[in-house]
């Protein structure tokens, strides 16, 4: 077998390039796996994040050849055969080194999620549900955490002032697994609204495409909860508590800050990068995104759904910038 | 307080380790009102918990009434060949369907019976089904479930810190632990009342092993370095079925719940070869015939069960006397058949991450092909020296759980028992720690040496003109257990072993570290190395000791169980001098109440 050509982008938040490493092949590696003789041989402080290597822990994602995958599971092979191997970090987040990214705002907006309030069990103190009931939420209970879906989203992707008021894909599937749930009785629904910005999505479908786990994101998890916002818009009660809500501006973490006692803010909260606090302008909370009409125009508008790119067009220009910045 | 030039934070309880016994330890902590935090290696939610596939297992009743604490009692002392911790055992039993009801409460959906209650899976060692299930990732719906309680009742958690020593008030009480933010290279100290270690695994000593970089040791090491006292190191678990191609990912986990679904194990020839492997202990409850064996998947009540679902270490073995008979596939394995026993629809709806993880890793199909298997360094039975009911270890203010702590599984871990494990003692070490916090209120002292000292060794890397690269030290070592400490021991070897490790922790004085201390997987390695190299010295040193071959430690010159070292734990202790002693301790008699469990033929 003869060699591989690496190009891995090296470098922190000040800036960076991509490195080239020739490395011999090796029949039926991954992409992790060269990283790791790279690490082992010419750059031992190549940074880069992985846990189990088989694909459930969603530890390594990085953009491949301008595609966000997870490394340990995309083998060398199936790659164009003799063509140089770029390796980027997720884009839409913070550098800290190499293709180490900082993903600490997924973590913010997962603190801010209202947890399972399960009613009664039966009477022996356990619950029934229906394995059918059950495998709507199991669907979004695969969700490995890679972040690539929040990686890919438009909303944040490029628009960094967006985070402070927008979930993004990921916790959308959290907010529709709680939703779902066979158990819960809490009402998001108004959260999702006012807070995390589920008008924004324009359900462009990037993230369902580059889910590993093959979650129907967009489908099945963004376009019903859409569709439950704007019921509960119609409701009087629901009216009055997003006329409430609306009155104040807030950055997610002011939000938390006076959240229910689950939503208290951590030490990780208080430590958010700066970005995080310099953006407290939320018009696009309000004016733009939980207009009920636009919200049902998006997702019924079948020319928005496939207008859009593939994620493959995409990346090949992101790449070109990600050394740049 | 710690010397004010680091970053200093001060807790009732601090838990480290995330994975699903930090977990409910902190959550037990936490509700109790106590100020908790959690320090992890990692990203929250990445613990090697979440590579738990088959299941949780529990008595729950809900597949077979029949079954009950008795049994599970029962079926974990035999599997663990009757040197458990019989308190552990019998909590363990007793408390874990509770633990499963709490996760479902907290949001967990697990797999159904047609009546609506969570189903149980078979799996090996257990008479009856037993294991709570989310198909074949049942790992990540309970560190999911727990890591969204964690964050739902608002327990501080640091992340991507590396923590190098625990520090004692210098009386011996451990009352800090200091460590380093992987994202920053800057060195921070945690100061608490009591302390919990739920740090997992040590299997990354070994080159094929199911376990991530993470399972280092660490807790193991650091709890030794404090004084505390070690049990029964020398039992290592080979899970049966790693994936053996390609080369890569040799070692990740093959579920157990494939035999448990019906998957059976071939040789070369063909030939289900379990039936040549039935040990007499097992005789009486497996089938040994072919048509039993496929008749028990419908009716446990008149079949006795297949060999294949025999005890993790039996097999382990079996396959591995298949392979060296020459009986073996072509990359060294064995096979592990479904694709002919079930419909390719039940293969993907049972088991879908692994027909992911053979389709996307090794191009193979388990619906219409057979897997190659083998064994692959899994789990540690062996680890720190507990109180079963609290979790205390025999140093003050120090609290494990999880696979970190020794005695549940005796000599060998059943299939399922790790993830109930670490929900029954999570919560016992969140007690202990959180009752110990409460009756120690003082302000914590800290031994300033210690922390300087420890700072100066991880530092010390970087200054080091000339040295060795961390990567070719772990090589070396992962090389050494893996040739010498392996499945099958004998005395020369495990010498042989113990003179190399010397050799390499002398060499680990000497290794140099290039980059700056910002993520930096090379310092990270640096950093892990000691204790690595502690843990395997320990495994080596007690597997020289028990000259007997019992559950997950087969001695080639030893050949069976002695009933004298099922009398003993080997203890063993690191002293100041970083002397390593080693002694046989009587285990305290089982009560009659409970012997008799073991009798019984339920």
């Amino acid at each position: 077998m003869g060699d591989v050509t690496m190009e891995i982008w090296r470098g922190d938040e000040d800036g960076g390039e991509f490195t080239e490493y020739v490395m011999p092949e090796v029949e039926g590696e991954v992409v992790l796996d060269v990283i790791h003789r790279i690490q082992a041989g010419p750059a031992p402080d190549l940074a880069c994040r992985w846990n189990c290597k088989a694909g459930k822990c969603g530890s390594c994602s990085a953009e491949i050849n301008g595609l966000p995958r997870l490394m340990c599971m995309t083998r060398m092979d199936e790659l164009p055969e003799g063509e140089v191997v770029t390796v980027a970090p997720m884009r839409t987040f913070p550098i800290i080194r190499d293709l180490v990214t900082d993903v600490s705002f997924n973590y913010t907006m997962a603190r801010q999620v209202p947890p399972l309030a399960p009613r009664d069990p039966e009477p022996d103190g356990t619950y029934r549900m229906q394995q059918i009931d059950v495998e709507r939420g199991q669907e979004f209970r695969k969700c490995i955490e890679c972040f690539m879906c929040q990686n890919v989203c438009h909303v944040i992707r490029d628009h960094e002032e967006n985070k402070e008021h927008y979930a993004g894909p990921r916790l959308f599937i959290r907010y529709m697994e709680l939703e779902s749930h066979p158990l819960d009785t809490n009402d998001r629904r108004a959260l999702l609204r006012e807070r995390m910005g589920i008008g924004m999505c324009n359900i462009t479908k990037c993230c369902t495409e580059v889910c590993p786990e093959n979650i129907k994101i967009t489908d099945n998890a963004i376009i019903p909860l859409k569709e439950r916002v704007v019921d509960a818009s119609y409701d009087p009660v629901a009216w009055l508590g997003r006329k409430i809500l609306r009155r104040t501006r807030r950055s997610a973490l002011e939000a938390a800050a006076d959240a229910p006692a689950y939503a208290t803010p951590t030490l990780a909260d208080t430590a958010l990068p700066a970005a995080a606090d310099d953006h407290v302008d939320a018009d696009h909370v309000d004016a733009d995104h939980v207009d009920a009409d636009h919200v049902d125009a998006d997702h019924v508008d079948a020319d928005h759904v496939d207008a859009d790119h593939t994620v493959g067009d995409d990346h090949a220009g992101d790449l070109d910038n990600a050394g740049d910045e | 307080m710690a010397d004010p030039q680091y970053e200093t934070h001060d807790f009732d309880v601090i838990v480290i380790g995330a994975g699903g016994a930090g977990l409910r330890a902190a959550i037990e902590a936490k509700e109790r009102g106590l100020r908790t935090a959690l320090v992890c290696k990692s990203l929250l939610g990445k613990a090697h918990t979440v590579m738990a596939e088959g299941g949780a297992a529990a008595a729950l009743g809900n597949v077979w009434p029949e079954d009950n604490w008795k049994v599970h009692f029962r079926d974990t002392m035999r599997g663990g060949k009757m040197l458990n911790n019989w308190r552990m055992a019998e909590l363990h039993a007793k408390e874990a369907p509770d633990r499963i009801y709490e996760l479902e409460r907290w949001g967990a959906l697990f797999d159904r019976t047609a009546d609506g209650r969570i189903t149980q899976r078979d799996f090996g060692g257990h008479r009856y089904a037993r294991l709570a299930h989310v198909g074949d990732r049942t790992g990540l719906e309970l560190i999911r479930t727990l890591q969204q309680r964690a964050v739902a009742i608002g327990i501080d958690v640091f992340m991507e810190v590396k923590v190098l020593r625990l520090l004692t008030d210098g009386d011996g009480r451990v009352t800090a632990a200091v460590g380093y933010w992987r994202p920053s290279g800057e060195f921070v100290v945690f100061t608490a009342k009591a302390f919990v270690l739920a740090t997992g695994s040590l299997g990354k000593s070994w080159k094929y092993t199911s376990n991530s970089w993470e399972s280092t040791g660490d807790g193991v090491a650091m709890a030794a370095w404090a004084g505390a006292d070690l049990i029964d190191m020398e039992f290592v678990q080979f899970h049966p079925t790693g994936m053996v191609w390609p080369l890569s990912v040799r070692g990740i986990l093959v579920t157990e719940g494939v035999r448990g679904d019906g998957g059976v194990l071939r040789n070369s020839d063909g030939e289900r070869f379990m039936f040549n492997y039935i040990p007499p202990m097992f005789a009486a409850e497996t089938a040994d015939s072919i048509e039993e064996a496929d008749a028990w998947y419908e009716d446990h009540t008149n079949n006795r069960r297949p060999p294949e679902l025999l005890p993790r270490d039996e097999v382990a073995r079996s396959i591995n006397s298949e392979v060296k008979a020459g009986r073996g596939t072509p990359h060294g394995g064995v096979y592990l058949d479904i694709a002919s026993r079930r419909s390719a629809e039940f293969i993907r709806r049972r088991l879908p991450s692994m027909y992911h993880q053979f389709k996307e890793l090794a191009g193979v199909d388990i619906t219409a092909e057979p897997m190659e298997v083998g064994p692959t360094c899994h789990y540690a039975m062996g680890g720190v020296r507990v109180d079963a009911d609290s979790a205390a270890t025999t140093v003050p203010g120090l609290f494990a759980a999880g696979e970190v702590a020794a005695g549940l599984h005796g000599s060998n871990r059943l299939g399922g028992n790790s993830l109930s494990d670490l929900l029954v003692f999570g919560r016992r070490a969140g007690i202990g720690a959180s009752d110990f916090a409460e009756a120690n209120t003082d302000p914590v002292r800290v031994d300033d040496a210690e922390l300087n000292a420890a700072v100066a060794g991880a530092l010390a890397p970087f200054e080091r003109d000339d040295g060795e690269s961390p990567y070719d030290l772990h090589h070396d070592l992962q090389e050494t257990m893996q040739d010498l400490v392996g499945i099958i021991r004998t005395e020369s070897e495990l010498r042989q072993a113990l003179e190399a490790l010397a050799t390499l922790r002398e060499r680990a004085e000497h290794l140099k570290v290039d980059g700056g201390r910002i993520y930096n997987p090379g310092w990270n390695l640096a950093t892990d190395l000691p204790a690595m190299l502690t843990v395997s010295t320990l495994v080596a040193t007690g597997a020289v000791e028990r000259k007997e071959s019992r559950g997950g430690h087969t001695r080639d010159d030893y050949a069976g169980p002695d009933p004298e070292f099922a009398k003993v734990n080997l203890v063993q202790r690191i002293g100041a001098d970083d002397e390593f002693t080693i002694v046989p301790e009587s285990r305290p008699p089982m009560p009659p109440e409970l012997a008799e469990l073991l009798e019984e033929a339920h």
